[in-house]
């Protein structure tokens, strides 16, 4: 029987060992963010190295999708620094490097696949091959002269995606990409992601799907605007003395309560 | 600003109109035919034709290209592609010029037709020449762009949106000199309509009605439409920000 992916122990955690060696693509500093009142990020501080898939895990609400429009400059920060592949977070130098794909798909319904596509690579400066390409990435060739607006919710996604893979981004961050998506596609999907991460770019994925997190080199476990943990996928499922990642997170959110209690 | 992100998004707008062919008729096919409709309501009343179905001619490019801008660039903001945008190397000018020209073209086309519909069929007859009046209703489009562009910040759904309309389209509409002579208004009306920039579109029409060469009032009505819309466009570039709250 092959070993379940959300299993701990068919992890290592020397990949990332080797990746350590560039300088950080994200530094994020005691960064606070607020929303009325209401405190979103409350100095939350991380690294992520470079060259990298590093998951952002944790519960609704956490402040996951926050923490990646801050990192791609779109988000307004009270206090703290956040530095991306060396520069201020939403310099205009970044437009190009840094390729963002929210959780709603963020593509014109009114056009179809190839449209969309060629418009983000026009933008971007790239032209109608890198364009195909990209929709051939997320398997949209055959649907490709199809209006977005008309698709599933899946390849509405897919097709918000290619328009980010065009880019050939250093960084690329990537909200719940693979919601709606059924496992075969899920699977290329982040086949497709390590393939970039293998290639040098740096990728950052937030998912609800535990069994997500042992695809990644690093996990950042956020909770509440504050980091609650991270680390490889075996060394927390180390330190939270578990072999399941749904058990991970759990316990250590648990642990953190405790710990608040006492 | 980069031109070929530009040119881009004039594209991309033009084409994401295009696709919706009913809007593409109705914006086409509508102008005309209020135009025939007010050409019968004034069947016995020989010359009224020729200032009111002047008039229409600036007012639909200003109410259409307001009340689409407003829609789809509230789409923009709502749908995520405006924060998109705003991660990639396009500037804010380069958006704004893109919706200004596709719209504007659009407007040419609206006006175009109502235009020979209205001098050909309806035998419209103006002093001085129909190419000026496509260049005073090609003014008012850039108006409604720029307007619809600011609007669409303050709206939060569609509804929301198109209930603009009624506060800032109607009450220049209701004062711009179409239903009653400024000079009628009580005196502070008057005041308010001369500082409304559709008050000037029509005025402008009003000389190429009455004049044949292009008087200088003309030009300073059409400098001032013109103004408004840079205005109104500068201000609803201030409402595009990069980083939200």
């Amino acid at each position: 029987m092959p070993p379940r992916p959300n299993q701990c122990s068919q992890l290592s955690g020397d990949d990332y060992a080797e990746s350590g060696r560039r300088a950080p693509a994200v530094q994020i500093d005691d960064v606070v963010v607020e929303k009325g009142r209401v405190r979103i990020l409350d100095g939350i501080s991380f690294t992520i190295p470079a060259g990298s898939i590093t998951g952002l895990l944790g519960p609704s609400g956490s402040g996951k999708t926050t923490l990646m429009r801050t990192i791609v400059g779109v988000q307004a920060v009270r206090s703290g620094t956040v530095n991306v592949l060396g520069r201020t977070a939403g310099s205009a130098a970044l437009r190009s490097s840094v390729g963002y794909v929210t959780q709603a798909p963020s593509v014109y319904g009114d056009l179809t696949v190839r449209e969309n596509a060629n418009y983000f690579a026009t933008v971007l400066g790239r032209g109608r091959a890198e364009a195909e390409r990209a929709i051939a990435d997320v398997n949209l060739t055959h649907e490709a002269d199809r209006l977005v607006g008309r698709m599933s919710g899946g390849q509405r996604s897919r097709a918000s995606l290619a328009c980010a893979l065009l880019a050939k981004p250093e960084l690329l961050v990537l909200d719940e990409p693979t919601v709606g998506q059924d496992p075969v596609l899920r699977r290329e999907l982040w086949s497709q992601f390590r393939a970039l991460a293998d290639a040098g770019t740096t990728v950052l994925v937030s998912s609800h799907v535990m069994d997500e997190a042992a695809r990644c080199d690093r996990l950042l476990l956020v909770r509440d605007g504050a980091l609650l943990a991270e680390g490889t996928p075996a060394a927390l499922c180390a330190a939270a003395r578990t072999n399941d990642f749904e058990d991970v997170f759990l316990r250590l959110i648990d642990a953190a309560d405790q710990k608040a209690a006492a | 600003m980069s031109l070929p992100a530009t040119f881009a998004t004039t594209k991309r707008i033009l084409r994401q109109l295009s696709h919706d062919r009913r809007s593409v008729a109705m914006l086409l096919v509508v102008p005309s035919s209020l135009l025939t409709l007010v050409y019968s309501m004034f069947h016995n009343q020989p010359g009224r034709f020729d200032h009111i179905g002047l008039t229409l001619l600036a007012v639909f490019p200003f109410l259409t290209m307001f009340l689409i801008t407003s829609v789809s660039m509230l789409r923009e903001r709502t749908s995520g592609t405006l924060e998109r945008l705003f991660t990639l190397p396009i500037g804010k000018l380069d958006l704004i010029v893109g919706y200004a020209t596709a719209f504007s073209g659009a407007a040419i086309l609206q006006a175009g037709i109502a235009g020979l519909v209205a001098y050909q069929l309806l035998g419209l007859d103006t002093a001085g020449s129909p190419a000026l009046v496509v260049i005073i209703a090609l003014s008012t489009a850039i108006l409604g762009v720029a307007c619809g562009l600011l609007c669409s910040a303050f709206a939060r759904t569609e509804f929301q949106a198109v209930q603009f309309l009624p506060v800032v389209v109607l009450p220049q509409l209701l004062l711009c000199g179409l239903f009653v002579p400024i000079d009628g208004m009580a005196t502070w009306l008057g005041h308010v309509a001369d500082v409304l920039p559709l008050t000037h579109a029509v005025s402008a029409l009003d000389a190429v009605g009455s004049s044949s060469d292009p008087t200088a009032a003309m030009w300073q009505d059409l400098g001032i439409v013109l103004a408004f819309a840079v205005g109104a466009l500068a201000a609803g570039a201030a409402t595009l920000r990069r980083r939200a709250a």
